[in-house]
């Protein structure tokens, strides 16, 4: 932005507090925490955060070299073998702190879990995937255990597949002597002329009770006993806990959700409760705004300028939070001379391959070079250069911006953007106090 | 072991082994074709698309330009559902050598492609993306052609007339007695079982591997496999084909088809047909050349890349008379090699696969001594009877009556639940591989982020797969589509994988499918 540019700028006559930029799970998780502890805080955004694209479930690290049964236990080692990771900054009281946090915040889902355990849920294609911490309408999922599970298809929901879900389930690798038997059903409700619904489409028909009080007519004869319900991850918009809980009582079977395809409804649901939270303790969202320039000086932030119709708005703020996701989010980059950048300050990056090293592998699912590139920080969470200084001694940086991770190698990407929003807010309240 | 009777083998599933079968089969010989994979695999499928006027050989070797004259209308005759009409430009611009244009135009009346000269400023208002710097223009009737529906047409009339294709039947020895081929040891990819095939004439239209196949009879083909690498982008980026008004060289054309453009070719000697690696610095090169057609050609999105292998044939290894052009050749071993009912036709081009055949067949003819007209050039293809061009906006327009009334299962490329359900029934596909290219599946600028799990699901559920099956069908798709992808990855479209990358090993966690 030219200086021109910025005297343009309509300043926003309130000065925050923070300033948070992206709305994923780190950056919402970040604000909430902030606006709850009484700060002045708005979220920057683009648009609506990658909650959309993923499941409900808090996965704070799944794998390594195998599964991981319990990531308390396995977290120190982790963070050791990998000082470069996230996990090296975050120390376990602080991943704890914050799924205790996020349990509280999201009351009304239900979270079950810990640190202590990761269960087995499984995916649309019947992997059995650990993960931390589930909602309640996933808490049925497990598949420790073993037992009879029924996948139940919805026809006309093209993003699931229960007979093939089913088959692998079948198969699946259990610890102990746990063994899984599984079948698939498909209901075919009544759906009128729209045949492409989508899972926003039926997961808005599952908030209508005659919609529900059909599914359960027709299924309820089919199930047998001891069998434990799956459905697609698309029982209610808003109300899931409840519908899911009247499924339950009218079934006489356990129900779960399996996360599908984006966009995710689980999610959305996430979405909507942390940002009405953030409403709630004065916190301001402004979805439509990305950030197109910054103004620094002696070291510090002191304002963002968004690109918004009209003319562009400046932001000026005591601290700033840069969440803005990986490369999947446009917080990175890389462009076709084969450099990498961070796409809002242009900070300097960590684990970037060499120049003359190749950035993507031959093979698909060999270890892409490229993956770990992203943000190294400091305890505080401040973005730091090849030296380990601060770049802006105001300027914190969380989720999947931050160098280090393979997220979905690892299962560990929304305990990854948790923590590290939650460390970044307690870093700034730090230094409020 | 299974026991084939027929009068004609012949071996390569390409557009020249399904236009042979096709001929073949029209003039009442029995006939089989083998094919190693799927139809349309090799050379074929992995070319730009364009429907020749014969323009590009109109200077340089009129002998092809006329034969592209000659094929391109009777294509426009009996392919008409492969067929976009688009028509064509060439166009000198700043980089050309501005005589080259009057060469073009000699050329042209010369061979008798029909041209016209037009002016820039029409021509930059029915394409407004081209380079506002070029200085003449000319039009020819190129046009776009889909190689999958072309050769998947000819299978299906083969068939029609009673050929038997068989897809994924590899030849694994040729069987001679004494000085005569009398058939071929195939062996069934699917299913591991051997099939004998015994026939009067063996025809090898295996193109760039047809050199391997007369091998297996000790008959000499010499097939240079010359690479050439295409980039589609993920725009019409031009609704016309373009061409540079200049002699044939590297990243001279950009062809509309379907919905992106493909910028090629190259031309580099390769050793191994099978072996076509793709380097940087022919990406760079064709975004280059890309540039100076349309400038800001770099900022579409790379959506894949590909190289193919021509079947270049060294002219003075053509003895036999029914050498026709410089383009391609019919060798009959028996003049050559002293090998009796052994047919190889190579050379040629995808346009002129028709007119290739009918030479073949005509050989074979001689050979068996019967005198039996070709009729190919007559009897349109099946899906062209009603003689329309395909037009771009036929899927949606198709769709629009009442939106979301069905479920499109790969929104790319709108494809519903059930076209995809009709294609798995007439194929049987062995993999989602194979329904991509009937369908144009995952082409699109997703490339398979959100139509690969449905896919596998449909297909796991219609076929009754058992869940390795579909597991593979889904990991084989993955690591086939790095392939394409992984060099020419940035930008916008980086990040449009990394969201793939996300729904399949986030999401869906397909790396730890049971085993």
């Amino acid at each position: 932005m030219t200086a021109a540019g910025w005297r343009a700028a309509r300043v926003e006559p309130a000065a925050y507090d923070t300033v948070v930029i992206g709305a994923g799970l780190a950056g919402l998780t970040a604000a909430l925490r902030l606006a709850e502890a009484g700060q002045r805080v708005a979220v920057l955004a683009k648009g609506v955060g990658a909650t959309h694209l993923s499941p409900a479930t808090i996965d704070v690290l799944g794998y390594e070299d195998g599964v991981v049964a319990s990531p308390a236990q396995a977290l120190p080692g982790f963070a050791s073998a990998h000082p470069e990771h996230p996990y090296g900054r975050l120390s376990v009281d602080v991943i704890r702190a914050a799924l205790d946090w996020f349990r509280e915040r999201l009351e009304g889902h239900g979270y079950r879990g810990g640190l202590d355990e990761n269960m087995l849920v499984p995916t649309a294609v019947g992997a059995a995937k650990p993960t931390a911490l589930v909602p309640e309408t996933m808490a049925a999922a497990d598949l420790r255990r073993g037992g009879r599970f029924v996948f139940v298809g919805l026809r006309g929901l093209k993003d699931f597949y229960p007979a093939y879900l089913a088959g692998n389930v079948t198969r699946a690798q259990l610890p102990g002597r746990g063994s899984v038997a599984a079948r698939a059903l498909e209901l075919a409700p009544t759906l009128g002329v729209q045949r492409d619904l989508g899972s926003l489409g039926f997961a808005q028909r599952f908030e209508d009770a005659g919609f529900r009080a059909s599914v359960v007519a027709d299924l309820r004869p089919r199930l047998v006993t001891g069998e434990v319900v799956g459905f697609p991850a698309v029982l209610g918009v808003g109300r899931a806990r409840e519908v899911c809980q009247e499924l339950e009582a009218r079934l006489d079977h356990p129900v779960f959700e399996v996360p599908t395809l984006p966009p995710s409804i689980q999610g959305q649901r996430v979405f909507e409760t942390m940002t009405g939270g953030l409403r709630r303790a004065g916190g301001r969202l402004v979805v439509g705004s990305a950030v197109g320039e910054v103004r620094t000086s002696n070291g510090r932030v002191e304002a963002v300028l968004t690109e918004t119709a009209g003319r562009p708005i400046a932001y000026r703020a005591g601290s700033f939070v840069l969440a803005t996701g990986g490369f999947a989010s446009g917080g990175l980059e890389l462009d076709a001379s084969g450099r990498i950048s961070e796409t809002v300050f242009d900070l300097p990056l960590s684990g970037v391959p060499a120049p003359n090293e190749p950035r993507l592998a031959r093979e698909y699912f060999d270890d892409q070079p490229i993956s770990r590139a992203g943000i190294a920080v400091d305890e505080k969470m401040r973005a730091v250069n090849g030296d380990s200084e601060p770049v802006y001694e105001n300027l914190h940086v969380a989720g999947a911006t931050l160098a280090g991770a393979v997220p979905w190698r690892e299962a560990s990407g929304n305990g990854i953007s948790l923590s590290s929003g939650y460390a970044a807010a307690e870093a700034i309240l730090e230094v409020a106090s | 072991m299974a026991t084939l009777e027929t009068d004609v083998l012949v071996v390569g599933g390409g557009s020249t082994g399904a236009g042979v079968a096709r001929d073949a089969a029209m003039r009442g010989f029995a006939t089989v074709l083998v094919e190693r994979s799927d139809l349309a695999t090799g050379t074929t499928g992995r070319f730009h698309g364009l429907l020749h006027s014969g323009g590009r050989y109109a200077v340089k070797d009129p002998v092809a330009a006329r034969e592209c004259v000659v094929e391109n209308a009777v294509l426009r005759r009996i392919a008409t559902d492969c067929i976009e009409d688009t028509g064509g430009f060439f166009v000198t611009t700043p980089w050309d050598d501005p005589e080259f244009g009057d060469a073009f135009l000699d050329g042209c009346r010369a061979t008798g492609v029909p041209v016209e000269e037009v002016s820039v400023a029409d021509v930059l208002r029915r394409e407004p993306r081209l380079d506002p710097g070029i200085t003449r223009a000319f039009e020819v009737p190129d046009g776009a052609i889909d190689p999958w529906k072309l050769v998947s047409a000819n299978a299906r009339s083969a068939a029609d007339h009673g050929a038997q294709i068989l897809p994924y039947h590899r030849v694994d020895g040729l069987e001679l007695r004494g000085d005569r081929v009398i058939g071929a040891r195939v062996v069934d990819e699917l299913t591991g079982d051997d099939v004998r095939i015994h026939s009067r004439i063996v025809v090898n239209a295996a193109g760039a591997w047809a050199e391997q196949i007369a091998e297996l009879a000790g008959c000499r083909v010499t097939v240079l496999p010359g690479k050439g690498i295409m980039i589609a982008m993920n725009h019409r980026l031009v609704n016309t084909v373009v061409n540079r008004c200049k002699p044939p060289s590297d990243g001279d054309i950009i062809v509309p088809i379907r919905t992106v453009s493909v910028i090629g070719t190259t031309d580099v000697r390769v050793a191994d047909p099978d072996e076509l690696e793709v380097t940087e610095a022919e990406v760079e090169e064709m975004l280059d050349e890309g540039e100076k057609l349309v400038p800001g050609f770099r900022r579409a999105r790379a959506l894949r890349v590909w190289a193919g292998a021509r079947p270049l044939f060294a002219s003075d290894e053509v003895t036999d008379t029914r050498e026709v052009s410089r383009t391609h050749a019919v060798l009959d071993h028996a003049a050559r090699d002293g090998v009796e009912g052994f047919v190889s036709i190579t050379g040629g081009k995808t346009t002129t696969y028709r007119l290739m055949a009918e030479h073949a067949v005509d050989t074979v003819c001689a050979k068996l001594g019967v005198d039996r007209p070709t009729r190919t050039h007559e009897e349109p293809l099946p899906g062209s009877e009603n003689g329309r061009f395909y037009t771009l906006g036929s899927r949606l327009r198709a769709r629009e009556p009442v939106p979301g009334s069905e479920e499109i299962i790969c929104e790319c490329e709108l494809i519903t639940r059930e076209r995809l359900l009709e294609a798995i029934a007439q194929r049987h596909p062995s993999s989602i591989d194979d329904i991509r290219r009937v369908l144009r599946l995952g082409m699109g600028p997703c490339q398979g982020g959100f139509c690969i799990y449905r896919a596998t699901g449909i297909l796991h559920g219609f076929e009754q797969l058992d869940e390795q099956a579909a597991n593979s069908a889904l990991l084989d798709f993955l690591r086939e589509r790095w392939k394409g992808v992984q060099p020419i990855l940035h930008g916008d479209q980086f990040r449009q994988a990394r969201l793939d990358d996300w729904i399949f090993q986030g999401l869906l966690d397909v790396q730890h499918l049971p085993e």
